[in-house]
């Protein structure tokens, strides 16, 4: 009944506003793997973890008008800011959803910018791997984003935290 | 001659209704082609349960996988004297072109959302695990096998040649979207794809589209805006998908309670537990599954028996238009009132919206959040398509979601508590045949 699109009007409401869909996507993915039950299907798309069924969940949620989204053009792109609507916090009101308290995880990831995100979304999507070959894996497959080695340390210390939160 | 030069002594040819001909002469290929995972897809109808509304839809992830195939192959050699594009790739793109769809079980769709799926995860798995297809793939060198792995995951380092299997215009798009075309018989699917491919240009990191190319690219683009609407988002194939999903769950639900089934579901049963190994994976295809649905229609429980019956017969739901952002209390209520008549709305009340479905749309999108369609200017820029081109900015914007409400009309006619039937009715607006716009 909906659960899936509920889930995400859960983490909105705790959010309040999130700036630019390559964040909301990191930081979807992020909380997944902290198990937090979203379901969404990702896969790795050029920038890394990637989820088309967010996307369009997404858009479905701002076609309804439970979600404000906010176009602001940029020199050669746009971005977007997404927040709750009333009427999504009156559907929000009529599910009873099992969730875990995770808002002190989304607190720590609204502080952060998508550019680190991608990293540590990199870092999980790769978590199967070696702590070198991922640290390889990143710089052959972002070379344009340059994360230096402190960058990639820190995001594994952030991960640790993460999910030691 | 190694194994990865080696070819056939003339080459073979595949006749095909979409391409006309698929050519094959690298000896790899034609070995991939022959291994029991592959031929496994030749069982595995390419969409799924489309075949009950448009009947011609009877295609195979095999007949796919060739187009793909053949797609690349034509590509590459027109590529052959293009700067950026490194001949040694060749190979590699044409087993990641043939091998991506690998992973793709039985009504994979529905299987996926069930029992907590990916079919990207088995792709991988096959192509890297116990399997005469990672056998083959290692004959051209140790290692061959994990970079096709990487290219059909989009996680291998050379991004033009992930990007020539997996981008907003590629390879698999441009096949699907005319082989679905053909077969379900719709006119809306075509555009002029040798001309696009004339105009794809090996860049760096990507495949752009010289810009004389941009009215073809705009033609692809409404195709696959009209395939979304008018063959994959049919609600009538949505229903049918509906109710395999509820096939499965109940039996899913049926096991974790102990029930006795006739003959115990042995194809099935790792799927129950979740835990999937990869021999019993490859084991089940749409036969399969199609003989438990067979069986299941003798089965005690009503409603598996009912669903089944369903789904073999193509006896569907109906449907209303449903929009949850108004109508949430009309759902609620109509839940109620279901459970008072004796249908277990978990089964037979059914919220479907267009995110559940596995297909997206062009999006331009944001600054690294997916790789768009760029376009080559005369002067060697690059411009994102939709800023170049009016129609496609046109639909770029557009309300591209929607919901449904699937509901068992017959069954709610056999209520015998006429209060609570005259309601129900009332409610989803049953006057004629169902499918209603409230």
């Amino acid at each position: 009944m909906l659960d899936n699109h509920a889930r995400i009007m859960q983490f909105f409401s705790m959010a309040k506003e999130v700036t630019g869909r390559k964040k909301l996507q990191k930081m979807i993915y992020i909380l997944q793997q902290c198990h937090v039950p979203f379901e969404e299907k990702y896969n790795y798309h050029f920038y890394g973890p990637y989820s088309e069924e967010l996307t369009l969940r997404i858009e479905e949620l701002c076609n309804l008008g439970f979600l404000q989204e906010n176009k602001e053009e940029k020199s050669s792109y746009y971005q977007y800011h997404y927040q709750i609507t009333p009427e999504g916090e009156q559907f929000l009101r009529q599910f009873s959803l099992n969730m875990p308290d995770y808002s002190d995880k989304v607190e720590k990831l609204q502080e952060k910018s998508s550019r680190f995100l991608e990293l540590v979304a990199t870092l999980l999507y790769f978590d199967h791997l070696s702590r070198d070959e991922v640290f390889q894996k990143i710089q052959a497959l972002k070379p344009s984003q340059n994360y230096s080695e402190e960058e990639m340390e820190e995001a594994v210390a952030f991960i640790r935290e993460l999910k030691g939160a | 001659m190694s194994y990865e030069t080696e070819q056939l002594s003339e080459v073979k040819v595949f006749k095909d209704p979409v391409h006309r001909y698929v050519h094959v002469k690298d000896r790899l290929i034609w070995d991939l082609i022959a291994t029991p995972e592959f031929q496994r897809l030749r069982r595995i109808k390419q969409l799924g349960t489309t075949n009950l509304t448009f009947h011609g839809a009877e295609h195979s992830r095999f007949n796919h996988s060739l187009g793909v195939y053949e797609i690349v192959r034509r590509i590459i050699e027109n590529f052959a004297d293009e700067p950026n594009w490194n001949k040694e790739e060749r190979l590699l793109c044409l087993s990641a072109a043939l091998l991506h769809d690998l992973g793709h079980g039985p009504f994979s769709h529905s299987f996926e959302k069930v029992f907590k799926l990916d079919h990207e995860h088995f792709t991988q798995q096959i192509i890297l695990g116990d399997t005469k297809v990672h056998e083959v793939l290692e004959r051209v060198r140790p290692g061959f096998s994990q970079d096709v792995a990487d290219v059909i995951g989009k996680t291998y380092k050379d991004k033009l040649v992930v990007s020539l299997i997996s981008s907003q215009i590629d390879a698999d798009r441009m096949d699907y979207l005319l082989r679905d075309a053909y077969y379900t018989g719709v006119s809306y699917g075509q555009f002029d794809m040798e001309r696009i491919l004339r105009v794809m240009r090996p860049m760096e990191d990507q495949v752009v589209i010289k810009s004389t190319g941009m009215h073809a690219v705009e033609d692809y683009i409404m195709s696959r805006y009209q395939m979304y609407w008018q063959v994959y988002f049919h609600p009538v194939t949505r229903s049918a998908e509906v109710i395999l999903t509820k096939i499965l769950h109940r039996a899913k639900e049926l096991y974790e309670q102990g029930y006795a089934f006739q003959l115990e579901p042995i194809h099935f049963l790792s799927f129950f537990k979740g835990k999937v190994r990869l021999d019993e994976y490859i084991k089940l295809d749409e036969s399969v599954v199609h003989y438990y649905f067979q069986l299941w229609q003798e089965e005690k429980d009503v409603i598996l028996r009912d669903l089944c019956e369903r789904f073999m017969n193509r006896r569907l739901f109906k449907y209303v238009e449903f929009n949850p952002g108004t109508e949430m209390h009309v759902y609620l209520e109509l839940h109620d009132l279901f459970k008072k008549a004796g249908l277990d709305p978990s089964y037979y009340l059914v919220i479907d919206s267009s995110s559940d479905l596995p297909y997206d749309f062009y999006r331009p999108g944001e600054e690294r959040e997916r790789l768009p369609i760029h376009l080559l200017m005369p002067n060697g820029e690059l411009k994102e398509l939709s800023r170049q081109s009016d129609i496609v900015e046109s639909i770029s914007g557009k309300k591209r979601t929607d919901h449904k409400l699937y509901y068992p009309k017959d069954l709610i006619e056999k209520v015998t508590d006429l209060p609570i039937k005259r309601k129900i009715k009332e409610l989803l607006n049953i006057q004629g045949d169902g499918n209603h716009v409230r």
